[in-house]
């Protein structure tokens, strides 16, 4: 157990976290200032026999000097923060190389979808979700669907390249959070999000659903595997064959 | 005009041969209905926290049977372990019995109905009717939603935000009849706020004593006020979506289905909307009575008692363009997300405004020690806390990771716990006399304060921690996921000083009770304090005035030179103060 932030897993992890501290620091010092200062007044200023209270009614320039330090503060604080959620999540923040997952939540599972060998998505639409059949709506009759792999709760990534996930979700809102990633986004039905991210250090990590989506909403749960780019492309390869395999059986 | 109606008054105060039933319970009486509503919010606040118990024993103990558990029904309990769909019902509930029933009664429906005519001298409220109404709705609204956790399939299941399409549709949820009773008592306490808040609003502005200028009003009066037209706004866009939700669950629209040509994200912006302003809703008239009570327990004028007034309103203001905040991670445009962010912070401002003018009046004060007095400084310690872990939230990126999580529980709870009701706290033993006659034991309250203050900081502090750590929001079972095994003894730390903070309340309850029956006779201004309402008896007869009083100046002159006490009742006349010009209009 750590009484700090979960270990840094992907590149936004670190300029988050220093953002995390930053604020810290900035409503640290506001805390002590106040609560001191509030624990200074109550045994300085407590009730004695023959004491009076000072008659006023405030002091404008310090009231003025009080409001203009956050005033400052907080729109400093809201500009840095936006370049960073511009970064993160601004309309052109997506690196063209990234590469493309499809994750369809449903109660109370993801599904994951990859490219296969063409490095391309398939189209899904949701008339042709059948349940163990076609769980995420693919559409086999479009070219980039025919190699594309759907695997029930176990997302693999590469390490060092940004991933895109183009989230989707059946029935409820769902939220795709990887603590470790600092990543979080809500799959909402009858929208199609797309959140990335790039992994930075080889493991296993947790995907959970951080949104109530009902009774199991505490069972929604998939592993994360980040993989070297070789150990990735193997996976693929040996899960390409399987998929193979059953399709032609 | 204002004489007959006066002397009107003063022969139904002498002769109050109303009924038991139209004194008690079908009351027109501000005062009865105030009353009325601190029992059933009282009510409330039980219920929210027997519910939060048994969250605390699922998160902290996982799998093991509760205690007593063995007496929930098989649909709740199997064997005395909670089921998930159970826990689901009892976080939705605790939630919603809180923040509508608990907090927002305590504060507007006790507080703005007790308060507000005395404090402003005048005989009623403007439509007394109305606020009869008002009170019947919320009964009504308290009734249903209570008797939804009891059918068939149990209550609601889809968290105290409803966020559809899971609140839509039952064959999602699993809960059906009590998933359309919450939306049904939502639309009735609707109906309760905008009756009370359209009254609250009329009485501020039509019935405010000779002498009474805006100025003059106590802060709490205008937080009450400010608090009205938020609730006026606000709560029937939340009626409004509660319909569509009703509809959608029996007369199967669509509104908030895609599959139909709906939008799932509509809801949330509809009830945010209402929910942000709903935040300042359950904070403001804390914020209000609280500057009453520090500037009472300084013995000293409020501290730039303008820009408390300023903060109101600019909080109230921004209240309104911030709603987005909740939703930055929802799939809405994150464009938007930046804008939402902007208006989020500068909250602070005001807020930091409110805190330092607190901390000016206890400067240089001559600080007494009863029990509202330390609720007042409780709050002021203990919303500085919540305000500033706001600013974690605020910032977008950070949202990213700290959203859903118990970061936001514990942030939310310092704000509501911390904040609201430490204020209610200090509010119920400071106006208790003027309610009943009688006073709370000191005593007791202090022992009361201090330990609720000690376990509720062991309570939400440690929470801060675990939502760091990432341990998400409503989950039945935190050890489920590898990353928050860890955290199991701290979160059994939470639930042991949960339930220690649960068994203190009990202390309250008793000093409450016992003090309704055998408490000190209060004397006739036990707090020495300036509002018009200690020049009445302790209780205040029907109608409250014979005479409307006079108003000769605002109501924090406390210590001021050259008077022998150290404060100045607003209605008395100095040889130095010259009559009201104007008479305010005073309908009746």
């Amino acid at each position: 157990m750590t009484w700090w932030l979960p270990p840094q897993a992907s590149t936004f992890a670190a300029p988050i976290d220093w953002m995390f501290t930053a604020i810290l620091i900035i409503t640290g010092i506001t805390f002590v200032l106040v609560e001191v200062g509030l624990v200074y007044f109550v045994i300085a200023y407590r009730n004695r026999p023959g004491r009076k209270a000072f008659y006023t009614h405030g002091n404008t320039r310090a009231e003025v000097i009080w409001t203009a330090i956050p005033a400052v503060t907080m729109v400093i604080l809201g500009l840095s923060s936006n370049g960073l959620w511009v970064k993160i999540k601004g309309r052109n923040s997506v690196p063209a190389n990234a590469y493309p997952i499809g994750v369809h939540a449903k109660q109370f599972e993801w599904w994951f979808t990859y490219p296969g060998a063409d490095g391309k998505l398939g189209r899904v639409s949701p008339e042709l979700i059948q349940e163990t059949v076609n769980p995420t709506g693919l559409d086999r009759s479009d070219p980039a669907a025919q190699d594309d792999i759907v695997i029930r709760n176990q997302l693999h990534v590469p390490v060092g390249r940004p991933v895109v996930v183009t989230l989707t979700s059946e029935d409820v809102i769902h939220s795709f959070y990887v603590p470790q990633f600092r990543v979080r986004q809500d799959a909402v039905p009858g929208m199609s999000i797309r959140v990335w991210f790039e992994a930075t250090v080889p493991g296993t990590y947790e995907v959970g659903c951080s949104q109530l989506c009902g009774m199991s909403h505490y069972k929604m749960r998939a592993r994360v595997f980040v993989h070297t780019q070789a150990e990735y492309d193997a996976w693929l390869q040996q899960e390409a064959a399987k998929a193979k395999g059953a399709s032609t059986s | 005009m204002s004489t007959v109606a006066a002397t009107a008054h003063a022969v139904h105060a002498h002769h109050d041969d109303r009924s038991f039933v139209r004194k008690y319970v079908f009351s027109t009486d501000h005062k009865i209905i105030g009353i009325q509503f601190l029992f059933l919010s009282l009510f409330s606040l039980l219920v929210g926290g027997v519910l939060a118990m048994q969250i605390r024993w699922q998160e902290g103990f996982p799998g093991q049977p509760m205690p007593g558990g063995k007496l929930l029904p098989e649909t709740m309990a199997s064997g005395g372990v909670l089921l998930p769909e159970y826990y689901i019902e009892l976080v939705t509930m605790h939630g919603t019995f809180m923040v509508f029933f608990a907090i927002m009664l305590l504060l507007v429906g006790v507080y703005a109905n007790f308060l507000i005519p005395l404090k402003l001298g005048a005989h009623d409220m403007a439509f007394p009717r109305i606020n009869m109404a008002s009170f019947w709705s919320a009964f009504v609204a308290g009734i249903l939603m209570f008797a939804s956790m009891f059918v068939p399939e149990g209550a609601a299941r889809a968290g105290w935000t409803m966020y559809t399409p899971l609140s839509a549709r039952h064959d999602l949820s699993g809960s059906s009849l009590g998933q359309e009773l919450w939306s049904i008592s939502i639309i009735f306490f609707g109906l309760s706020s905008v009756l009370g808040s359209l009254n609250y609003i009329s009485t501020v502005i039509n019935n405010r004593a000779p002498g009474m200028t805006w100025f003059r009003m106590p802060l709490s009066v205008w937080a009450l006020f400010i608090t009205a037209i938020l609730g006026l706004l606000a709560v029937p866009v939340l009626a409004g979506a509660a319909i569509m939700l009703l509809f959608e669950q029996i007369l199967g629209t669509h509104f908030f289905d895609p599959g139909a040509g709906g939008q799932a994200l509509l809801w949330q912006h509809l009830f945010w909307f209402f929910g942000h302003p709903e935040v300042y809703i359950l904070i403001l008239p804390a914020m209000g009575m609280v500057s009453d009570l520090v500037a009472n327990g300084s013995r000293k004028p409020i501290f730039g008692y303008h820009s408390m007034v300023f903060a109101i309103c600019g909080i109230a203001f921004l209240g309104w363009i911030v709603w987005g905040h909740h939703m930055f991670v929802s799939g809405m445009n994150p464009t938007l997300g930046s804008t939402f962010m902007v208006s989020t912070l500068l909250i602070a401002v005001p807020s930091a405004i409110k805190v330092f003018n607190w901390m000016g009046t206890m400067w240089r004060g001559n600080i007494q020690f009863h029990t509202p007095m330390l609720n007042a400084i409780g709050f002021v310690a203990m919303f500085t806390i919540g305000g500033l872990s706001g600013i974690f939230m605020a910032a977008t990126p950070l949202d990213m990771f700290i959203h859903d999580t118990y970061f936001i529980v514990a942030h939310l709870h310092y704000v509501l716990f911390g904040g609201s009701l430490f204020a209610i706290f200090g509010a119920i033993p400071y106006w208790y006399p003027k309610m009943f006659g009688r006073l709370m034991s000191d005593r007791w309250g202090k022992v009361h304060f201090y330990l609720t203050f000690l376990f509720y900081n062991l309570t939400f502090f440690p929470m801060h921690i675990t939502g760091m750590a990432g341990h998400m929001r409503r989950i039945y079972d935190p050890t489920v996921y590898d990353f928050l095994k860890p955290y199991q003894p701290m979160n059994e730390f939470i639930s042991i000083s949960a339930f220690l903070l649960f068994a203190t309340q009990i202390i309250f309850f008793v000093n409450f009770w016992w003090s309704l029956f055998k408490g000190e006779k209060a004397p006739l201004n036990p707090w020495h304090d300036n509002g018009l309402e200690w020049t009445l008896p302790s209780p205040a007869p029907h109608g409250n005035w014979e005479t409307p009083p006079t108003v000769y100046r605002g109501p924090y002159e406390f210590s001021a030179p050259g008077v022998s006490e150290d404060y100045l009742p607003q209605n008395r006349k100095l040889p130095t103060d010259r009559e009201p010009a104007l008479a305010p209009a005073h309908g009746d």
